[in-house]
């Protein structure tokens, strides 16, 4: 006769914690983490009940890099504000002044020639990449794996080198603007970002060898911080952190713009929205930004960068402004009121590396915007907080804010 | 086309629902009280369930209805927007109806538009500030609040006594250079918005 | 019999390992090389912050590679990226608990003056909150700005009468 034995089964976290209160007397324990912790990449404040090492409430505070962005949008012509899109999402600013730029024209109506919506996806791509890498460098440096931020920090040093050549300047780079881009690509630029496209895909599987299957990075990532489906739509959740979750959602493919629809590529999408697949699916952006850099080179139309029609929007050139008395006049008008913008509501969404950035502007006509405002796709993403953070344990939340990878500048403006 | 079939559908819910002008998406001005049960119908019966932005405007401190909350949704699976708008009664104290029951990623938007602009949201299940620090006075996005801000102390009490820091009005001189749209030409001349410091008033200390 | 003047100076066999100098002198070569910073990474200044810690520029060549995340355990705190109101109590919490001596760097235009966030949300340069030793001008400031501003923090630290606290008879 065979003995009966109880089943074993690993209590769960609340059970351990009941059981745990019924053992000895506990009390709850309040945590402050951050404004300045390292894994708060930035200026994230998160009030934490514990229960132990268990999470009980998680209460994020945020503002600590509201700088006023929508108001000083509302005192600034929309030429003056491009600069300040750079410093939402800091870590893709080609990316952001392309939807910005393209937020406006649709107000406009103006056309902006096709050279110049291929250079917008270049950019924005190459922008993605450059985010996803350091998104990818700091993920895992908070999860102990060093070796991956130093590499990723050299690539991305490498598409420094490349925004520089063109815009002039690292990160902050206003290179798009309403209307078109601010200059044409100097000679062999496109030769330099394929030289890098063929030296950055072996190093990414280089990477990939180094995390996908290693130990201590699956334990501190899977089955950590699971979203599902349906809370991802519920809270708003876009970009690589919903499609983590196995929501097919992605805008360059879904609502086209800059002639996206051009392109053919493929839409990373997860199964278990654990930390883990959030990983996997920024990895796999990045081999299909690589994708698309290649055909957007190969099939970089010739032409004007900019739409030289739009009179009262974009800026004449600097050497008619200096010896023609018309552009000299045109050039006043627009630096001074503004480009003269119609009334009218607009609200325009891209795919940002972040998740969707949306603008949604009202004018009322003239060069100021009435009322801009920005809907950062982190600030969205880390709504869902609350919810994840409760039955986790402490250590388990700089995997899942790694994973989330997002900016307190787009998420505070 | 869509629009005009979700006007239709709409109107059964609420008689005084009508367009809204729009460069873009279709969009809908709705009466504040049918607000909830509008977005519900939106979501339930024509696909559009994800709610990407939630805000509000000032419409002018003159204007009446001042406040209006403006609501964007997203359909996931055929990728359409649209925009629902309502005006909030009360010019003092606007308050709307919340929508976090419907989406619970509205709680944070709600708590923002309630911060920059004082607008309440009913029934909102935890409705502090979210950006500015929580004994913060005023409302920054309202049109009558200068960019520059106003003098108030700093939140943190034995940090003031420290340092004596307070909060000041932004020095706006050499600030943005904005003309306004006028009639007149005299007055659409590019000015500094400066609001604390010009020729007559000395630069703030510090 | 002197040979060469080769053995004139410090000679390990014959002082041992003794020398003698000024206790300024070392204590000040001891911090200017061992600068651990602090680093205050608030905003887009921060990229760049990180991008000096990283493999090209490596700010370790300065002695200032221990970035320590804990206030007690560095000695330069590098303001980088726009402090705000709300914030700034913050900063100077920091400040407050790092231990002696310490010095800060303000990175960046946000943090030198505001930059060009002039607005209602944010503080009109840290100078306002706490002490400032180095400004770095740039939105964002290369990293070889940083760098620069560390060896010019190293040149101040290295004139500092670091003794005078030392053995300073408390009435």
């Amino acid at each position: 006769m065979a003995t009966e034995s109880k089943e074993y089964s690993m209590p769960d976290a609340a059970s351990r914690a009941a059981q745990a209160s019924e053992e000895f007397e506990t009390e709850k324990l309040e945590l402050s983490m951050g404004p300045s912790h390292p894994s708060t990449h930035g200026v994230l404040r998160l009030n934490l009940e514990l229960d132990g090492e268990i999470i009980q409430k998680c209460d994020p505070v945020l503002g600590y890099l509201h700088r006023g962005d929508e108001k000083i949008a509302e005192n600034m012509t929309y030429n003056q504000f491009v600069p300040y899109t750079d410093r939402l999402d800091y870590l893709a600013p080609l990316a952001n002044n392309a939807i910005y730029a393209i937020a406006v024209e649709k107000l406009t109506g103006i056309e902006v020639p096709e050279r110049c919506q291929a250079i917008r996806v270049l950019t924005s791509e190459m922008a993605r990449i450059s985010s996803h890498l350091l998104g990818l460098g700091a993920y895992t440096m908070d999860v102990g794996a060093l070796t991956v931020f130093m590499i990723t920090f050299t690539e991305r040093e490498n598409l420094y080198t490349l925004f520089e050549e063109l815009t002039g300047a690292r990160f902050t780079t206003s290179y798009s603007r309403i209307g078109g881009v601010t200059r044409d690509m100097p000679d062999g630029w496109m030769d330099r970002v394929l030289g890098f496209c063929d030296h950055f895909l072996p190093l990414l599987d280089d990477v990939e060898s180094l995390l996908s299957r290693n130990r201590v990075f699956v334990d501190r990532t899977a089955d950590i911080g699971i979203i599902s489906k349906e809370d991802a739509i519920a809270y708003g959740l876009t970009g690589p952190n919903a499609r983590a979750s196995g929501l097919d959602l992605d805008l360059r493919r879904d609502a086209p713009y800059s002639g996206y629809e051009k392109y053919d590529f493929e839409v990373a999408l997860g199964e278990n929205g654990d930390c883990y697949d959030r990983y996997l699916v920024r990895m796999e952006e990045m081999r299909q930004s690589v994708r698309i850099i290649r055909q957007v080179i190969a099939q970089m139309p010739e032409g004007p960068y900019r739409a030289e029609d739009a009179k009262k929007i974009i800026l004449p050139h600097k050497d008619k402004t200096l010896t023609s008395m018309e552009e000299l006049i045109q050039n006043f008008m627009i630096t001074t009121e503004g480009p003269q913008i119609p009334a009218g509501e607009v609200y325009f969404e891209g795919e940002a590396p972040k998740g969707a950035l949306g603008f949604f502007i009202h004018s009322k006509g003239g060069g100021v915007p009435y009322r801009m405002k920005i809907r950062g796709p982190s600030f969205c993403n880390l709504s869902i907080l609350p919810k994840l953070c409760v039955g986790v344990m402490v250590s388990d939340i700089p995997s899942i804010l790694g994973s989330f990878d997002f900016v307190m500048g787009e998420c505070d403006r | 086309m869509i629009a005009q079939d979700l006007l239709v559908a709409l109107q059964g819910v609420s008689s005084e629902v009508a367009e809204r002008e729009s460069a873009d998406w279709p969009s809908f001005n709705c009466p504040i009280d049918s607000l909830v049960a509008v977005l519900k119908v939106l979501r339930d019966n024509h696909g559009y369930d994800m709610l990407v932005d939630a805000t509000g405007m000032d419409n002018g401190v003159d204007a009446s209805p001042r406040f209006t909350v403006i609501y964007h949704l997203l359909s996931t699976a055929n990728h359409v927007y649209v925009r629902v708008a309502a005006d909030c009664a009360d010019s003092e104290n606007p308050v709307a109806p919340t929508v976090s029951g419907l989406w619970p990623g509205a709680d944070w938007h709600e708590r923002e538009a309630y911060d920059l602009l004082g607008i309440t949201y009913e029934n909102h299940p935890d409705m502090r500030r979210i950006l500015m620090w929580d004994s913060y006075p005023h409302h920054p996005l309202r049109k009558d609040f200068p960019l520059a801000g106003h003098e108030d102390d700093l939140w943190d009490e034995e940090i003031r006594e420290e340092t004596g820091t307070k909060v000041i009005p932004a020095p706006m001189a050499g600030g943005p250079f904005v003309s306004k749209s006028s009639n007149f030409e005299a007055q659409k001349e590019p000015r500094a918005k400066d609001e604390s410091w010009n020729e007559k008033k000395e630069k703030p200390e510090g | 019999m002197v040979s060469s003047n080769a053995d004139i100076g410090y000679n390990s066999k014959v002082e041992g390992g003794v020398i003698v100098s000024k206790a300024d002198a070392v204590i000040n070569w001891i911090r200017t090389h061992s600068l651990w910073p602090m680093p205050m990474g608030l905003a887009c200044c921060a990229i760049e912050l990180m991008a000096a810690g990283a493999s090209k520029f490596d700010i370790s060549r300065f002695g200032a590679e221990v970035m320590r995340f804990s206030p007690r355990q560095s000695d330069v705190m590098i303001v980088a990226g726009t402090v705000t109101y709300k914030m700034a109590p913050i900063v100077r919490r920091i400040y407050d608990q790092m231990a002696e001596p310490k010095w800060v760097i303000a990175m960046g235009a946000c943090a030198s003056s505001g930059g060009m966030y002039r607005s209602y949300a944010t503080l009109q340069g840290v100078d306002r909150i706490v002490p400032v030793d180095v400004y770095i001008s740039g939105c964002p400031p290369r990293p070889e700005a940083l760098l620069d501003a560390l060896i010019k923090l190293q040149d101040k630290v290295s004139t500092e009468t670091s003794t005078q606290n030392l053995f300073k008879v408390k009435s």
